[in-house]
Protein backbone atom coordinates (compact mmCIF):
# COMPACT_ATOMS: atom_id res chain seq x y z
CA UNK A 1 0.00 0.00 0.00
CA UNK A 2 1.22 3.44 -0.95
CA UNK A 3 0.79 5.60 2.16
CA UNK A 4 1.52 9.31 2.64
CA UNK A 5 1.38 11.36 5.83
CA UNK A 6 1.09 15.16 5.88
CA UNK A 7 3.11 16.56 8.76
CA UNK A 8 3.57 20.01 10.24
CA UNK A 9 6.29 21.33 12.52
CA UNK A 10 4.70 23.30 15.38
CA UNK A 11 5.59 25.03 18.63
CA UNK A 12 5.83 22.73 21.62
CA UNK A 13 2.61 22.85 23.63
CA UNK A 14 4.62 23.95 26.68
CA UNK A 15 5.86 27.11 24.97
CA UNK A 16 4.71 30.53 26.11
CA UNK A 17 4.22 32.91 23.20
CA UNK A 18 6.13 36.16 22.80
CA UNK A 19 5.20 38.63 20.08
CA UNK A 20 7.53 41.30 18.78
CA UNK A 21 7.44 43.26 15.56
CA UNK A 22 3.99 41.81 14.81
CA UNK A 23 5.33 38.26 14.68
CA UNK A 24 5.50 35.35 17.05
CA UNK A 25 9.10 34.97 18.21
CA UNK A 26 10.47 31.51 17.70
CA UNK A 27 14.10 32.06 18.73
CA UNK A 28 15.03 29.35 21.17
CA UNK A 29 11.53 27.86 21.21
CA UNK A 30 11.13 24.09 21.20
CA UNK A 31 9.44 22.61 18.15
CA UNK A 32 7.60 19.32 17.81
CA UNK A 33 5.58 17.34 15.28
CA UNK A 34 2.01 18.66 15.50
CA UNK A 35 0.47 16.24 18.09
CA UNK A 36 -2.43 15.25 15.81
CA UNK A 37 0.06 14.44 13.02
CA UNK A 38 1.78 12.01 15.40
CA UNK A 39 -1.42 9.97 15.50
CA UNK A 40 -1.44 10.02 11.70
CA UNK A 41 2.17 8.79 11.52
CA UNK A 42 1.51 6.03 14.05
CA UNK A 43 -1.58 4.87 12.17
CA UNK A 44 0.30 4.91 8.85
CA UNK A 45 3.03 2.69 10.29
CA UNK A 46 0.44 0.30 11.76
CA UNK A 47 -1.41 0.03 8.44
CA UNK A 48 1.85 -0.61 6.58
CA UNK A 49 2.95 -3.28 9.04
CA UNK A 50 -0.39 -5.04 8.56
CA UNK A 51 -0.89 -4.64 4.81
CA UNK A 52 2.62 -4.03 3.47
CA UNK A 53 3.76 -1.05 1.44
CA UNK A 54 5.61 2.12 2.19
CA UNK A 55 5.05 5.22 4.34
CA UNK A 56 6.25 8.60 3.08
CA UNK A 57 6.03 11.66 5.35
CA UNK A 58 5.77 15.08 3.70
CA UNK A 59 6.12 18.54 5.12
CA UNK A 60 6.25 22.07 3.79
CA UNK A 61 8.56 24.51 5.49
CA UNK A 62 12.15 25.56 5.92
CA UNK A 63 15.38 23.63 6.46
CA UNK A 64 14.73 23.25 10.18
CA UNK A 65 11.68 21.02 9.53
CA UNK A 66 14.13 18.23 8.68
CA UNK A 67 14.33 17.51 12.41
CA UNK A 68 10.63 16.62 12.62
CA UNK A 69 10.89 14.51 9.46
CA UNK A 70 13.81 12.58 10.97
CA UNK A 71 11.69 11.97 14.07
CA UNK A 72 8.91 10.54 11.86
CA UNK A 73 11.49 8.34 10.11
CA UNK A 74 12.76 7.20 13.52
CA UNK A 75 9.20 6.24 14.50
CA UNK A 76 9.17 3.98 11.45
CA UNK A 77 8.25 5.91 8.30
CA UNK A 78 10.25 4.80 5.24
CA UNK A 79 10.86 8.02 3.33
CA UNK A 80 10.52 11.74 3.84
CA UNK A 81 9.95 14.72 1.59
CA UNK A 82 10.62 18.34 2.53
CA UNK A 83 9.09 20.89 0.21
CA UNK A 84 11.19 23.91 1.01
CA UNK A 85 9.35 27.17 0.36
CA UNK A 86 11.66 29.38 2.42
CA UNK A 87 13.21 31.22 -0.52
CA UNK A 88 10.07 31.40 -2.65
CA UNK A 89 7.13 32.33 -0.48
CA UNK A 90 6.68 35.13 2.02
CA UNK A 91 3.05 34.52 2.80
CA UNK A 92 1.14 31.27 2.78
CA UNK A 93 -2.35 30.30 3.74
CA UNK A 94 -4.30 27.04 3.62
CA UNK A 95 -4.95 27.50 -0.09
CA UNK A 96 -1.20 27.76 -0.72
CA UNK A 97 -0.27 24.75 1.38
CA UNK A 98 -2.97 22.50 -0.06
CA UNK A 99 -2.14 23.44 -3.64
CA UNK A 100 1.54 22.60 -3.17
CA UNK A 101 0.83 19.29 -1.42
CA UNK A 102 -1.69 18.28 -4.09
CA UNK A 103 0.74 19.14 -6.89
CA UNK A 104 3.30 16.87 -5.24
CA UNK A 105 0.79 14.06 -4.64
CA UNK A 106 -1.15 14.15 -7.91
CA UNK A 107 0.94 11.56 -9.78
CA UNK A 108 1.91 9.44 -6.74
CA UNK A 109 -1.12 7.13 -6.85
CA UNK A 110 -1.53 7.22 -3.09
CA UNK A 111 -3.86 4.59 -1.64
CA UNK A 112 -4.09 6.25 1.73
CA UNK A 113 -3.17 9.75 2.88
CA UNK A 114 -3.21 10.61 6.58
CA UNK A 115 -2.97 13.96 8.34
CA UNK A 116 -3.76 15.46 11.72
CA UNK A 117 -7.28 16.87 11.93
CA UNK A 118 -5.92 20.26 12.94
CA UNK A 119 -2.55 21.89 13.62
CA UNK A 120 -2.28 23.32 17.11
CA UNK A 121 -0.73 26.57 15.84
CA UNK A 122 -2.90 27.83 12.96
CA UNK A 123 -5.86 25.77 14.11
CA UNK A 124 -7.90 25.89 10.89
CA UNK A 125 -8.05 22.17 10.02
CA UNK A 126 -8.47 22.89 6.32
CA UNK A 127 -5.51 21.31 4.59
CA UNK A 128 -6.56 17.63 4.71
CA UNK A 129 -10.00 18.06 3.08
CA UNK A 130 -8.64 20.63 0.61
CA UNK A 131 -5.91 18.24 -0.56
CA UNK A 132 -8.45 15.41 -0.94
CA UNK A 133 -10.71 17.67 -3.01
CA UNK A 134 -7.83 18.73 -5.27
CA UNK A 135 -6.87 15.08 -5.78
CA UNK A 136 -10.55 14.19 -6.26
CA UNK A 137 -10.46 11.45 -3.61
CA UNK A 138 -12.81 10.92 -0.68
CA UNK A 139 -11.91 12.10 2.83
CA UNK A 140 -13.04 11.42 6.38
CA UNK A 141 -12.05 13.79 9.19
CA UNK A 142 -11.47 13.34 12.95
CA UNK A 143 -11.20 9.54 12.85
CA UNK A 144 -10.72 7.44 15.99
CA UNK A 145 -10.58 4.00 14.34
CA UNK A 146 -9.49 2.73 10.93
CA UNK A 147 -9.87 -0.81 9.57
CA UNK A 148 -8.93 -1.79 6.05
CA UNK A 149 -10.18 -5.05 4.56
CA UNK A 150 -9.40 -5.40 0.86
CA UNK A 151 -10.85 -2.28 -0.71
CA UNK A 152 -13.38 -1.71 2.10
CA UNK A 153 -12.47 0.79 4.79
CA UNK A 154 -14.42 0.87 8.06
CA UNK A 155 -14.00 4.00 10.12
CA UNK A 156 -15.22 5.44 13.39
CA UNK A 157 -15.09 9.21 13.56
CA UNK A 158 -15.65 11.66 16.38
CA UNK A 159 -18.47 14.09 15.73
CA UNK A 160 -18.60 16.50 18.64
CA UNK A 161 -18.26 13.70 21.17
CA UNK A 162 -20.48 11.13 19.43
CA UNK A 163 -19.03 8.22 17.45
CA UNK A 164 -20.10 7.82 13.82
CA UNK A 165 -19.42 4.49 12.11
CA UNK A 166 -19.07 4.55 8.37
CA UNK A 167 -17.85 2.57 5.41
CA UNK A 168 -15.88 3.84 2.43
CA UNK A 169 -13.11 2.69 0.11
CA UNK A 170 -9.59 3.47 -1.03
CA UNK A 171 -8.08 5.77 -2.23
CA UNK A 172 -8.85 7.89 0.79
CA UNK A 173 -7.60 10.76 2.91
CA UNK A 174 -8.25 10.64 6.65
CA UNK A 175 -7.47 13.11 9.43
CA UNK A 176 -6.59 11.82 12.88
CA UNK A 177 -8.39 12.66 16.10
CA UNK A 178 -7.12 11.99 19.59
CA UNK A 179 -7.93 8.44 20.67
CA UNK A 180 -6.96 6.90 17.31
CA UNK A 181 -3.87 5.27 18.80
CA UNK A 182 -0.96 5.82 21.17
CA UNK A 183 1.97 7.18 19.14
CA UNK A 184 5.23 5.32 19.78
CA UNK A 185 8.41 7.01 20.88
CA UNK A 186 11.33 6.62 18.48
CA UNK A 187 13.62 3.82 19.67
CA UNK A 188 17.39 4.22 19.72
CA UNK A 189 17.87 1.79 16.80
CA UNK A 190 15.03 3.65 15.06
CA UNK A 191 16.88 6.94 15.48
CA UNK A 192 20.09 5.39 14.08
CA UNK A 193 18.26 3.93 11.09
CA UNK A 194 16.45 7.21 10.43
CA UNK A 195 19.74 8.94 9.66
CA UNK A 196 20.20 6.72 6.62
CA UNK A 197 16.62 6.79 5.33
CA UNK A 198 15.97 8.86 2.18
CA UNK A 199 14.93 12.48 2.73
CA UNK A 200 14.18 14.29 -0.51
CA UNK A 201 14.19 18.08 -0.62
CA UNK A 202 12.14 19.87 -3.27
CA UNK A 203 11.45 23.46 -4.17
CA UNK A 204 8.47 24.96 -6.00
CA UNK A 205 10.46 24.86 -9.26
CA UNK A 206 10.78 21.08 -8.97
CA UNK A 207 6.98 20.85 -8.87
CA UNK A 208 6.52 23.32 -11.74
CA UNK A 209 4.65 25.70 -9.46
CA UNK A 210 4.76 29.43 -10.15
CA UNK A 211 4.60 31.73 -7.13
CA UNK A 212 1.48 33.39 -8.58
CA UNK A 213 -0.35 30.04 -8.65
CA UNK A 214 -0.10 29.74 -4.90
CA UNK A 215 -0.59 33.33 -3.78
CA UNK A 216 -2.45 33.36 -0.46
CA UNK A 217 -6.16 34.22 -0.63
CA UNK A 218 -6.25 35.63 2.89
CA UNK A 219 -4.00 38.04 4.72
CA UNK A 220 -3.05 38.23 8.38
CA UNK A 221 -2.92 41.89 9.35
CA UNK A 222 -2.21 41.64 13.05
CA UNK A 223 -1.16 39.09 15.67
CA UNK A 224 -1.61 39.87 19.35
CA UNK A 225 -1.77 38.27 22.77
CA UNK A 226 -5.05 38.13 24.70
CA UNK A 227 -5.35 40.75 27.45
CA UNK A 228 -3.75 39.48 30.62
CA UNK A 229 -6.32 38.32 33.09
CA UNK A 230 -6.14 39.81 36.57
CA UNK A 231 -5.91 37.32 39.36
CA UNK A 232 -9.36 36.58 40.69
CA UNK A 233 -10.71 36.29 44.18
CA UNK A 234 -10.06 33.27 46.31
CA UNK A 235 -12.98 33.12 48.71
CA UNK A 236 -12.56 32.71 52.45
CA UNK A 237 -14.47 31.43 55.45
CA UNK A 238 -15.98 28.01 56.00
CA UNK A 239 -16.82 26.01 52.91
CA UNK A 240 -20.60 26.39 53.11
CA UNK A 241 -20.27 30.18 53.45
CA UNK A 242 -17.91 30.22 50.45
CA UNK A 243 -20.35 28.17 48.40
CA UNK A 244 -23.27 30.51 49.06
CA UNK A 245 -21.06 33.54 48.43
CA UNK A 246 -19.97 32.01 45.11
CA UNK A 247 -23.56 31.41 44.01
CA UNK A 248 -24.38 35.01 44.91
CA UNK A 249 -21.37 36.33 42.96
CA UNK A 250 -22.18 34.26 39.87
CA UNK A 251 -25.78 35.50 39.91
CA UNK A 252 -25.34 39.13 40.91
CA UNK A 253 -21.78 40.21 40.06
CA UNK A 254 -20.78 38.04 37.09
CA UNK A 255 -24.44 37.56 36.04
CA UNK A 256 -23.76 34.27 34.27
CA UNK A 257 -26.44 32.18 35.98
CA UNK B 1 -20.09 47.17 -1.72
CA UNK B 2 -22.99 45.21 -0.32
CA UNK B 3 -22.73 41.47 -0.66
CA UNK B 4 -24.98 38.46 -0.97
CA UNK B 5 -24.00 36.02 1.80
CA UNK B 6 -25.07 32.39 2.17
CA UNK B 7 -25.43 30.83 5.64
CA UNK B 8 -25.56 27.07 6.13
CA UNK B 9 -28.20 26.29 8.76
CA UNK B 10 -27.64 23.28 11.00
CA UNK B 11 -30.02 21.28 13.13
CA UNK B 12 -29.40 19.03 16.09
CA UNK B 13 -32.01 16.86 17.76
CA UNK B 14 -34.82 18.36 15.75
CA UNK B 15 -34.03 22.03 16.31
CA UNK B 16 -31.83 24.66 14.70
CA UNK B 17 -28.52 25.08 16.48
CA UNK B 18 -27.68 28.39 18.18
CA UNK B 19 -24.54 28.67 16.09
CA UNK B 20 -26.78 29.04 13.03
CA UNK B 21 -28.33 32.21 14.47
CA UNK B 22 -24.84 33.45 15.32
CA UNK B 23 -23.76 32.73 11.74
CA UNK B 24 -26.70 34.79 10.42
CA UNK B 25 -25.55 37.74 12.56
CA UNK B 26 -22.01 37.31 11.16
CA UNK B 27 -23.39 37.14 7.62
CA UNK B 28 -25.31 40.40 8.20
CA UNK B 29 -22.02 42.13 8.98
CA UNK B 30 -20.24 40.68 5.97
CA UNK B 31 -23.18 41.60 3.72
CA UNK B 32 -22.79 45.28 4.60
CA UNK B 33 -26.47 45.91 3.96
CA UNK B 34 -26.74 43.28 1.23
CA UNK B 35 -28.72 40.06 1.34
CA UNK B 36 -28.42 37.11 3.74
CA UNK B 37 -29.66 33.82 2.33
CA UNK B 38 -30.16 30.85 4.66
CA UNK B 39 -29.46 27.40 3.23
CA UNK B 40 -30.97 24.26 4.77
CA UNK B 41 -29.83 20.81 3.65
CA UNK B 42 -31.35 17.49 4.78
CA UNK B 43 -34.12 14.99 4.14
CA UNK B 44 -36.79 17.10 5.80
CA UNK B 45 -35.75 20.64 6.72
CA UNK B 46 -38.24 23.03 5.10
CA UNK B 47 -40.06 23.57 8.42
CA UNK B 48 -37.01 25.35 9.85
CA UNK B 49 -37.03 28.02 7.10
CA UNK B 50 -39.35 30.44 8.89
CA UNK B 51 -37.17 30.45 12.00
CA UNK B 52 -34.07 31.35 9.97
CA UNK B 53 -36.02 34.33 8.63
CA UNK B 54 -37.11 35.31 12.15
CA UNK B 55 -33.43 35.38 13.16
CA UNK B 56 -32.50 37.67 10.29
CA UNK B 57 -32.16 35.72 7.03
CA UNK B 58 -33.72 37.67 4.14
CA UNK B 59 -34.76 34.47 2.41
CA UNK B 60 -34.12 30.73 2.62
CA UNK B 61 -33.30 27.99 0.13
CA UNK B 62 -33.93 24.39 1.09
CA UNK B 63 -32.37 21.34 -0.55
CA UNK B 64 -34.13 18.10 0.41
CA UNK B 65 -33.21 14.60 -0.68
CA UNK B 66 -33.40 11.17 1.01
CA UNK B 67 -29.61 10.86 0.57
CA UNK B 68 -29.14 13.97 2.68
CA UNK B 69 -30.61 12.44 5.86
CA UNK B 70 -27.11 12.01 7.33
CA UNK B 71 -24.26 14.38 6.64
CA UNK B 72 -21.66 13.23 4.13
CA UNK B 73 -19.18 15.61 2.52
CA UNK B 74 -20.18 14.29 -0.91
CA UNK B 75 -23.93 14.73 -0.39
CA UNK B 76 -23.83 18.10 1.34
CA UNK B 77 -21.06 19.22 -1.02
CA UNK B 78 -23.21 18.56 -4.08
CA UNK B 79 -26.22 20.25 -2.48
CA UNK B 80 -24.32 23.35 -1.38
CA UNK B 81 -22.47 23.70 -4.70
CA UNK B 82 -25.84 23.62 -6.49
CA UNK B 83 -27.00 26.54 -4.32
CA UNK B 84 -23.77 28.40 -5.09
CA UNK B 85 -24.28 27.85 -8.82
CA UNK B 86 -27.75 29.34 -8.56
CA UNK B 87 -26.90 32.24 -6.27
CA UNK B 88 -23.30 33.30 -7.01
CA UNK B 89 -22.69 34.57 -3.46
CA UNK B 90 -19.95 36.99 -2.44
CA UNK B 91 -19.82 35.62 1.08
CA UNK B 92 -20.42 32.31 2.89
CA UNK B 93 -20.73 31.62 6.64
CA UNK B 94 -20.76 28.19 8.29
CA UNK B 95 -20.65 27.32 11.98
CA UNK B 96 -17.29 25.94 13.13
CA UNK B 97 -19.01 22.66 13.98
CA UNK B 98 -18.34 19.05 13.00
CA UNK B 99 -20.25 19.62 9.74
CA UNK B 100 -18.84 23.11 9.15
CA UNK B 101 -15.24 22.02 9.76
CA UNK B 102 -15.61 19.01 7.47
CA UNK B 103 -17.47 20.70 4.61
CA UNK B 104 -16.05 24.25 4.45
CA UNK B 105 -12.54 23.33 3.16
CA UNK B 106 -14.08 21.22 0.39
CA UNK B 107 -16.31 24.08 -0.77
CA UNK B 108 -13.43 26.57 -0.48
CA UNK B 109 -11.24 24.24 -2.54
CA UNK B 110 -13.87 23.87 -5.27
CA UNK B 111 -14.23 27.66 -5.45
CA UNK B 112 -10.43 28.19 -5.24
CA UNK B 113 -11.20 30.50 -2.37
CA UNK B 114 -9.65 31.49 0.91
CA UNK B 115 -11.38 30.34 4.09
CA UNK B 116 -11.07 31.99 7.49
CA UNK B 117 -11.88 29.29 10.06
CA UNK B 118 -12.98 29.53 13.67
CA UNK B 119 -13.79 33.24 13.78
CA UNK B 120 -14.66 34.65 17.22
CA UNK B 121 -15.25 38.31 16.36
CA UNK B 122 -15.84 40.56 13.35
CA UNK B 123 -14.65 44.15 13.18
CA UNK B 124 -16.09 46.44 10.50
CA UNK B 125 -18.61 45.54 7.82
CA UNK B 126 -18.86 44.65 4.15
CA UNK B 127 -15.56 44.96 2.29
CA UNK B 128 -13.87 46.36 5.39
CA UNK B 129 -14.71 43.37 7.56
CA UNK B 130 -11.74 42.03 9.54
CA UNK B 131 -11.99 38.67 11.26
CA UNK B 132 -10.53 37.82 14.65
CA UNK B 133 -9.58 34.20 15.29
CA UNK B 134 -7.63 32.45 18.02
CA UNK B 135 -4.32 30.82 17.11
CA UNK B 136 -2.13 28.53 19.21
CA UNK B 137 -5.37 27.32 20.84
CA UNK B 138 -6.16 30.77 22.20
CA UNK B 139 -2.67 31.64 23.44
CA UNK B 140 -2.77 34.41 20.80
CA UNK B 141 -5.18 35.97 18.30
CA UNK B 142 -4.86 37.07 14.71
CA UNK B 143 -6.83 39.51 12.58
CA UNK B 144 -7.35 38.23 9.06
CA UNK B 145 -9.10 39.51 5.98
CA UNK B 146 -9.91 38.17 2.56
CA UNK B 147 -7.64 39.58 -0.11
CA UNK B 148 -10.16 39.48 -2.93
CA UNK B 149 -13.11 37.50 -4.21
CA UNK B 150 -15.28 35.45 -1.91
CA UNK B 151 -15.34 36.07 1.86
CA UNK B 152 -15.77 32.63 3.43
CA UNK B 153 -15.67 32.12 7.19
CA UNK B 154 -16.68 29.63 9.88
CA UNK B 155 -17.76 31.05 13.25
CA UNK B 156 -16.92 29.47 16.58
CA UNK B 157 -20.07 28.72 18.60
CA UNK B 158 -20.87 31.00 21.57
CA UNK B 159 -18.93 34.05 20.43
CA UNK B 160 -21.03 36.17 18.07
CA UNK B 161 -24.27 37.62 19.42
CA UNK B 162 -27.30 36.54 17.38
CA UNK B 163 -29.92 39.08 16.27
CA UNK B 164 -33.09 39.25 18.32
CA UNK B 165 -35.80 36.86 17.16
CA UNK B 166 -38.69 38.77 15.60
CA UNK B 167 -41.57 37.97 13.30
CA UNK B 168 -40.11 38.69 9.90
CA UNK B 169 -41.13 37.68 6.42
CA UNK B 170 -38.95 36.20 3.73
CA UNK B 171 -39.25 33.87 0.79
CA UNK B 172 -38.61 30.17 1.37
CA UNK B 173 -37.89 28.27 -1.83
CA UNK B 174 -36.67 24.79 -2.58
CA UNK B 175 -33.97 23.70 -4.98
CA UNK B 176 -34.03 20.21 -6.36
CA UNK B 177 -30.61 18.58 -6.64
CA UNK B 178 -29.66 15.11 -7.84
CA UNK B 179 -27.45 13.59 -5.15
CA UNK B 180 -25.29 10.83 -6.64
CA UNK B 181 -22.14 8.85 -6.13
CA UNK B 182 -21.81 9.06 -2.35
CA UNK B 183 -18.47 7.52 -1.44
CA UNK B 184 -19.25 7.28 2.27
CA UNK B 185 -22.02 5.16 3.81
CA UNK B 186 -23.01 6.06 7.37
CA UNK B 187 -23.69 2.88 9.34
CA UNK B 188 -24.46 4.11 12.82
CA UNK B 189 -24.02 6.95 15.26
CA UNK B 190 -23.27 5.98 18.85
CA UNK B 191 -24.22 8.67 21.32
CA UNK B 192 -21.43 9.20 23.80
CA UNK B 193 -22.05 12.79 24.83
CA UNK B 194 -24.32 12.90 27.85
CA UNK B 195 -27.60 14.76 28.13
CA UNK B 196 -27.53 16.30 24.68
CA UNK B 197 -25.56 19.47 25.48
CA UNK B 198 -22.67 19.84 23.09
CA UNK B 199 -19.43 20.87 24.79
CA UNK B 200 -18.50 23.47 22.19
CA UNK B 201 -21.89 25.18 22.39
CA UNK B 202 -22.48 24.81 26.14
CA UNK B 203 -23.02 28.03 28.09
CA UNK B 204 -21.86 26.29 31.27
CA UNK B 205 -19.10 23.69 31.54
CA UNK B 206 -18.22 21.76 34.68
CA UNK B 207 -14.80 20.20 34.07
CA UNK B 208 -12.92 17.65 36.13
CA UNK B 209 -9.23 16.80 36.32
CA UNK B 210 -7.12 14.17 38.00
CA UNK B 211 -8.63 15.29 41.30
CA UNK B 212 -11.89 13.60 40.27
CA UNK B 213 -10.08 10.29 40.88
CA UNK B 214 -12.44 7.89 39.05
CA UNK B 215 -15.26 7.52 36.52
CA UNK B 216 -17.76 7.66 39.39
CA UNK B 217 -16.09 10.84 40.55
CA UNK B 218 -17.58 12.61 37.54
CA UNK B 219 -21.15 11.95 38.75
CA UNK B 220 -21.45 14.99 41.04
CA UNK B 221 -20.01 17.13 38.22
CA UNK B 222 -22.62 15.77 35.81
CA UNK B 223 -25.37 16.49 38.32
CA UNK B 224 -24.28 20.12 38.62
CA UNK B 225 -23.93 20.44 34.85
CA UNK B 226 -27.43 19.03 34.33
CA UNK B 227 -28.90 21.47 36.83
CA UNK B 228 -27.24 24.42 35.07
CA UNK B 229 -28.11 23.14 31.58
CA UNK B 230 -24.45 22.67 30.84
CA UNK B 231 -21.98 19.98 29.81
CA UNK B 232 -19.17 18.08 31.50
CA UNK B 233 -15.59 18.46 30.30
CA UNK B 234 -12.24 17.11 31.42
CA UNK B 235 -8.54 17.79 31.49
CA UNK B 236 -6.10 15.59 29.62
CA UNK B 237 -4.99 14.13 32.95
CA UNK B 238 -8.49 12.79 33.63
CA UNK B 239 -8.75 11.34 30.10
CA UNK B 240 -5.28 9.77 30.22
CA UNK B 241 -6.21 8.17 33.55
CA UNK B 242 -9.29 6.68 31.82
CA UNK B 243 -11.80 8.43 34.08
CA UNK B 244 -13.64 9.64 30.98
CA UNK B 245 -13.70 9.60 27.19
CA UNK B 246 -11.25 11.69 25.15
CA UNK B 247 -14.24 13.38 23.52
CA UNK B 248 -14.57 15.37 26.75
CA UNK B 249 -11.01 16.66 26.70
CA UNK B 250 -10.52 20.42 26.81
CA UNK B 251 -7.13 21.88 26.01
CA UNK B 252 -4.52 22.47 23.35
CA UNK B 253 -5.13 18.96 22.11
CA UNK B 254 -8.85 18.45 22.58
CA UNK B 255 -11.58 21.04 22.44
CA UNK B 256 -11.20 24.78 22.82
CA UNK B 257 -14.23 26.19 24.59
CA UNK B 258 -15.57 29.62 25.50
CA UNK B 259 -18.63 29.14 27.73
CA UNK B 260 -20.14 31.89 29.90
CA UNK B 261 -19.19 29.90 32.99
CA UNK B 262 -16.36 27.37 33.34
CA UNK B 263 -16.13 25.51 36.63
CA UNK B 264 -12.77 23.71 36.96
CA UNK B 265 -12.85 21.03 39.65
CA UNK B 266 -9.68 19.23 40.67
CA UNK B 267 -7.80 20.64 37.67
CA UNK B 268 -4.30 21.93 38.37
CA UNK B 269 -4.20 24.18 35.32
CA UNK B 270 -1.38 23.02 33.03
CA UNK B 271 -0.60 25.51 30.26
CA UNK B 272 -2.10 23.11 27.69
CA UNK B 273 -5.41 23.01 29.58
CA UNK B 274 -5.49 26.79 30.04
CA UNK B 275 -5.10 27.18 26.27
CA UNK B 276 -8.42 25.40 25.83
CA UNK B 277 -10.53 27.35 28.33
CA UNK B 278 -8.86 30.59 29.42
CA UNK B 279 -11.08 32.70 27.15
CA UNK B 280 -14.20 31.55 28.99
CA UNK B 281 -16.17 34.53 30.24
CA UNK B 282 -16.15 33.57 33.93
CA UNK B 283 -13.91 30.90 35.46
CA UNK B 284 -14.42 29.25 38.84
CA UNK B 285 -11.63 27.09 40.27
CA UNK B 286 -12.13 24.49 42.96
CA UNK B 287 -8.93 22.81 44.09
CA UNK B 288 -7.41 21.47 47.29
CA UNK B 289 -4.03 22.98 46.45
CA UNK B 290 -4.03 26.76 47.01
CA UNK B 291 -0.91 27.02 44.82
CA UNK B 292 -2.58 25.37 41.80
CA UNK B 293 -2.02 27.26 38.57
CA UNK B 294 -5.75 27.27 37.79
CA UNK B 295 -6.31 29.98 40.44
CA UNK B 296 -4.22 32.39 38.34
CA UNK B 297 -6.83 32.48 35.59
CA UNK B 298 -9.90 32.02 37.81
CA UNK B 299 -12.29 34.86 38.56
CA UNK B 300 -13.43 33.09 41.72
CA UNK B 301 -11.65 30.37 43.62
CA UNK B 302 -12.53 28.01 46.42
CA UNK B 303 -9.70 26.13 48.11
CA UNK B 304 -11.30 22.85 49.09
CA UNK B 305 -12.22 19.28 48.28
CA UNK B 306 -14.32 19.10 45.11
CA UNK B 307 -16.31 16.16 46.54
CA UNK B 308 -17.40 18.45 49.35
CA UNK B 309 -17.78 21.68 47.35
CA UNK B 310 -19.54 20.48 44.17
CA UNK B 311 -22.54 18.78 45.88
CA UNK B 312 -22.97 21.83 48.14
CA UNK B 313 -22.85 24.06 45.07
CA UNK B 314 -25.55 21.94 43.43
CA UNK B 315 -27.76 22.23 46.53
CA UNK B 316 -27.17 25.96 46.75
CA UNK B 317 -28.10 26.50 43.08
CA UNK B 318 -31.24 24.38 43.59
CA UNK B 319 -32.35 26.78 46.32
CA UNK B 320 -32.14 29.86 44.13
CA UNK B 321 -33.08 28.58 40.69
Amino acid sequence: MNIYVLVKRTFDTEEKLVISGGKIQDDGAEFIINPYDEYAIEEAITVRDEHGGEVTVITIGGEEAEKQLRTALAMGADKAVLINTEDDLEEMDEFTTSYILAEYLKDKEADLILAGNVAIDGGSGQVGPRVADLLDINYVTTITSLKIDGSTVTIVRDIEGDAEELETSLPLLVTAQQGLNEPRYPSLPGIMKAKKKPLEELELDDLDIEEDDVEAKTETIEIYLPPKKEAGRVLEGDISAQVSELVGLLRNEAKVI
Amino acid sequence: MSKKVLVLGETREGALRNVTFEAIAAAKKISGGGEVVGVLIGDSVADFGAELVNYGADRVITVEHPHLKSYTSDGYGQAFMAVIDQENPEGIVFGHTAVGKDLSPKIASKLQSGLISDVTNIEGEGDDAVFVRPIYSGKAFEKVKSKEGLTFITVRPNNITPLAKEERSGDISSLSVDITNLRTIIKDVVRKSAEGVDLSEAKVIVAGGRGVKSTEGFEPLQELANLLGGAVGASRGACDADYCDYSLQIGQTGKVVTPDLYIAAGISGAIQHLAGMSNSKVIVAINKDPEANIFKVADYGIVGDLFEVIPMLTEEFKKVM
